[in-house]
């Protein structure tokens, strides 16, 4: 090997170490994203089950 | 990063002595203080949880290591590739900097085993803190090693009398030093609220149950 292609291996190295360490983080990043918006489905889910659930008896109330 | 890269491998001069490998100063001191810096930072982290008793200490502490390690990594690589490069060896036992630097990286290696082996919670936290606090020693005994050191193989840029090189250099230097601190900073701070984005989400989850 010359000794350019050291110093090429050596930034090369560095480079593809932080694309790794980005791609994992993202790939985390996007767990967590997935995650928040099935907790939101069930909190909107629950929201709409207490709504329904509410209504009927709201109205036997009024009557 | 890209200023560090272009002023690091096309604007700064030729070492006289090494050529073109010297090139791979401006990637591997950087990334060596930057490791430092952040086994620093875990152990100062760790002490605060240790003297404040606060619980966030200890996330911040463990991704401190985690990136020291990260950069702990590089810093072997990369001087592994310059030492083939300029010494004609991938690594000799015999020079005590490099072992003192590997022996460091292990300790903090071993901080994962340690971490994980235990049940989450305050008896974790506390025993991971005294253990990054007990590698904090090691840190400038690997520091003082490469200007203590008889061999003499590791050359020794910054002496007393200033850094043993040209402005355009020093300055390439300086650049390339602030991109990684700036590089390590934002990954920490990227990482600690993927961490705490995890954990917070783990508890709303138990408490929807």
């Amino acid at each position: 090997m010359t000794q350019g292609q050291y110093v090429a291996a050596a930034y090369g190295v560095v480079f593809v170490f932080v694309l790794v360490y980005v791609a994992i983080i993202a790939a985390k990043l996007a767990r967590l994203q997935r995650q928040t918006a099935e907790l939101l489905e069930l909190v909107r889910g629950r929201q709409t089950s207490e709504t329904t659930e509410a209504a009927p008896r709201e109205a036997a109330g009024e009557a | 990063m890209g200023l560090a890269i272009v002023l690091a491998l096309l604007v700064a001069p030729e070492d006289a002595d090494q050529g073109v490998s010297q090139r791979i100063f401006y990637i591997h001191v950087p990334i060596a203080l930057t490791a430092y810096f952040c086994f620093g930072l875990g152990a100062w982290k760790a002490l605060l949880l240790l003297w404040r008793g606060e619980e966030r200490y200890d996330l911040e502490s463990y991704v401190a290591i985690h990136q020291g390690t990260i950069f702990g990594v590089l810093t072997l690589v990369t001087g592994s590739i310059w030492a083939k490069a300029s010494w004609g060896h991938w690594w000799l036992w015999s020079e005590d900097q490099l072992v003192l630097f590997l022996v460091l990286f292990l300790f903090y290696c071993a901080y994962f085993m340690l971490r994980f082996s235990l049940e989450e919670g305050p008896r974790r936290a506390r025993s991971s803190a005294v253990y990054a606090l007990f590698g904090v020693v090691l840190i400038p005994v690997s520091f003082l090693a490469i200007r203590l050191a008889e061999g003499l193989i590791h050359p020794t840029v910054f002496t007393r009398e200033g850094p043993q090189m040209s402005g355009s250099m020093f300055a390439t230097f300086c650049v390339s030093w602030a991109a990684v601190t700036l590089l390590a900073y934002v990954l920490y701070r990227v990482e600690l609220v993927g961490k705490r984005l995890d954990a917070d989400l783990r508890e709303l989850r138990e408490a929807l149950r």
